[in-house]
């Protein structure tokens, strides 16, 4: 294990740290969205995706 | 009188979103040819690659806890200019690495534009629909999070399929910021557009990483 590991898991738990309140906050105070709203975020993710697939197909 | 009253508020109301909104392509534009250039010379230079953990680092101090200090004042704008000259100076290293492979250069030209599309896909869908997508807030902090601890983890257990899984989910939670972020300036939500610049731009930059880093693996048979 080197030191630039050692320093990446330091600094992404000193981030999860500092995000954490703000994170909690944010979860409770987001508002609630439809079912019809869920899935029009899941079909745009998996718009993502295929893309992503198209990306490494074409690469 | 009650409903002209109204409708100029509203119009008001319009024209602040549209200002915001310009300001933060504007500057995003703008902070996006900036670290292009900063890349190209910390390519130029031939840093080593700890150039990229330090300025990731550095930038990430810098705003989270100077950057909101200063984001009502002009100050701000040279401030988003350090952070993303920053990151775009930490991106050398690594795009000198895959530009040393076979396949090298078409996977950093696909990259490139594969961020662009997903972004700009993105941004339109929520501008054009003009959809609220403010209940995605919870659901991209959880995951965050989590993404953020499976890559706390896979420091140490070094999994290349773990690494590669963490990348996708990072670029799908990076889509859900887009359209959250542009939603929130559209809404009247996110009214500095110093802010909104730095939260976009953050969304890219993981975006272009990431989707290097899967396109890097999957596209070299080497």
């Amino acid at each position: 294990m080197d030191w630039m590991q050692i320093v990446s898991a330091l600094a992404l738990v000193a981030f999860i740290v500092v995000l954490f309140p703000g994170m909690i906050d944010r979860v409770k105070n987001s508002p609630k969205g439809t079912s019809s709203d869920w899935m029009n975020f899941v079909f745009i993710m998996l718009m993502i995706i295929g893309f992503i697939m198209l990306l490494i197909k074409m690469v | 009188m009650n409903q002209n009253y109204s409708t100029v508020t509203r119009t008001s109301s319009v024209l602040s979103t549209n200002k915001v909104l310009r300001n933060t392509y504007m500057l995003l534009a703008a902070t996006l040819l900036f670290s292009g250039l900063t890349a190209a010379l910390s390519m130029v230079m031939n840093m080593p690659p700890m150039t990229y953990l330090i300025s990731v680092i550095s930038a990430m101090v810098i705003a989270m806890f100077v950057l909101p200090r200063f984001a009502n004042s002009a100050a701000g704008i040279g401030i988003v200019f350090l952070v993303t000259g920053l990151l775009g100076f930490g991106l050398g290293p690594i795009l000198s690495t895959y530009a040393a492979l076979p396949n090298g250069s078409n996977i950093i030209t696909m990259s490139l534009a594969g961020t662009g599309v997903i972004f700009l896909g993105l941004s339109a869908y929520a501008l054009v629909t003009q959809k609220d997508f403010s209940f995605l807030g919870g659901f991209l902090m959880v995951g965050f999070l989590l993404v953020l601890l499976a890559a706390l983890a896979n420091i140490f257990l070094q999994i290349p399929t773990m690494s590669l899984a963490i990348s996708a989910v990072v670029i799908m939670i990076m889509s859900g910021f887009i359209l959250y972020d542009t939603s929130r300036i559209v809404h009247g939500g996110e009214t500095n557009y110093i802010l909104a610049t730095i939260g976009l731009y953050m969304t890219i930059f993981n975006i272009f990483v990431n989707l290097l880093q899967i396109l890097g693996i999957m596209g070299n048979d080497d």
